[in-house]
C-alpha cells in the first residue's frame, strides 16, 4: 500500500514558537526590568512610527524566542479596553509562561536583592522547586528548577 | 520556609552578593581574594561554590561580564580601545583575544557588524519585525504584506 508510506520528507505543520507578547503598562520600564533586572538580552529594538519602539528580548540561552514588550496604549486596542486589560494586568490576572533556571535558590536571591516581588518563595513540588514572581507591570511567571 | 525547603540561605546569599559585585564593579581593578573574604569563603571553597551555581569561576565570570559590557559599548559605536579601558582590561591584545575567544569573532568585526545593523535598522526598519504584526500596528500598508 504505497499511500501509507512515510514521507521523510514530509514537511511538518508546526515547527516552534518564535514570538510571544507581553503585555506591559510601561515599555521604558519593562525594558529596564526584563534586561537589568532579569538579565535578558535585547535581540531587536527598532523606533517605530508615532515614538513607538518594537523590542523584542529573549533569556539568555534562547536566542530564538522573541518575547515582545508589547505596551497596552499601542492603539491595538479601544481606550476602553486598553483600560480594562491595564488593570487586569496590574491585579496580577495572567500567568504568562515558566522560566527554568539551574539553582533557583541563586537565581531567587539575586531577582530579590535586584527588587523583583515574589508571590512564592521557592518550595519543592513534584515537579521541582518552584518560586512564583511578578513583572514590574503585574504579570506573573514561574521560575522552576525542574527534575 | 523550613531549612529542608530552603537549603544553606546564608551561603547562597553570600555567593549571589559576590555575583551581584563583580556585575557592579567589573570595570575597577577586582581582587577576587578580596571577594571571598568578605564572603567569609576560603579562597578555594569560594571558587568551587561559586561555579557550581554560575558554572563559571568567579574569574572566569568577570571576564564574560566585562566582555558582555563591551559587547555593548562597540554596540552603542565606542572604539574597541575605548570599549577595552572602559571595561576593565589594560591590555588591547588580551581583551581581542579573549573577546574572540567568548563572542567568536574580533572586536573590530563585531563593531563594524553592529553599526552595519543599525544603518540598516534606520534605512529599513520594517525589515526586523514580523510583517503580520507591522500590519496589524498600522506601519505597513496592507498590499505591502
Amino acid at each position: 500500500m504505497p499511500f501509507l508510506c512515510v514521507n521523510t520528507q514530509h514537511k511538518r505543520m508546526i515547527t516552534k514558537m518564535t514570538h510571544v507578547s507581553i503585555y506591559v503598562t510601561d515599555q521604558a520600564r519593562a525594558y529596564d526590568f526584563y534586561t537589568n533586572k532579569l538579565g535578558f538580552k535585547v535581540i531587536t529594538d527598532v523606533p517605530m512610527p508615532n515614538n513607538d519602539r518594537w523590542i523584542t528580548v529573549c533569556p539568555p540561552e534562547q536566542p530564538g524566542f522573541e518575547i515582545m514588550l508589547a505596551p497596552i496604549n499601542r492603539g491595538l486596542f479601544s481606550k476602553e479596553t486598553a483600560n480594562a486589560l491595564k488593570e487586569l494586568v496590574e491585579k496580577g490576572t495572567f500567568g504568562v509562561g515558566l522560566f527554568t533556571c539551574d539553582d533557583i535558590y541563586a537565581t531567587y536571591e539575586e531577582l530579590k536583592a535586584k527588587g523583583v516581588e515574589f508571590t512564592k518563595v521557592p518550595k519543592k513540588e513534584f515537579y521541582g522547586i518552584e518560586a512564583i514572581f511578578k513583572d514590574d507591570s503585574g504579570n506573573w511567571f514561574s521560575l522552576a528548577q525542574l527534575v | 520556609m523550613t531549612g529542608e525547603q530552603y537549603p544553606k540561605i546564608y551561603l547562597y546569599r553570600r555567593l549571589v552578593q559576590a555575583k551581584l559585585f563583580i556585575d557592579a564593579h567589573y570595570a575597577d581593578k577586582i581582587d577576587l581574594s578580596n571577594i571571598a573574604d568578605e564572603a567569609y569563603f576560603s579562597k578555594f571553597h569560594f571558587i568551587r561554590a561559586f561555579k557550581n551555581i554560575y558554572r563559571k569561576t568567579p574569574h572566569q565570570y568577570l571576564i564574560f561580564v566585562r566582555i558582555e559590557k563591551a559587547r555593548g559599548l562597540l554596540k552603542a559605536g565606542i572604539p574597541v580601545s575605548e570599549a577595552c579601558y572602559a571595561v576593565g582590561f589594560e591590555s588591547l591584545s588580551s581583551f581581542s583575544k579573549l573577546f574572540k575567544s567568548i563572542a567568536g569573532i574580533t572586536p573590530s568585526a563585531y563593531s563594524i557588524q553592529q553599526q552595519k545593523i543599525k544603518t540598516q535598522i534606520a534605512e529599513a526598519p520594517l525589515t526586523f519585525i514580523p510583517g503580520c504584526f507591522a500590519e496589524k500596528k498600522g506601519w505597513l500598508k496592507k498590499e505591502q504584506f
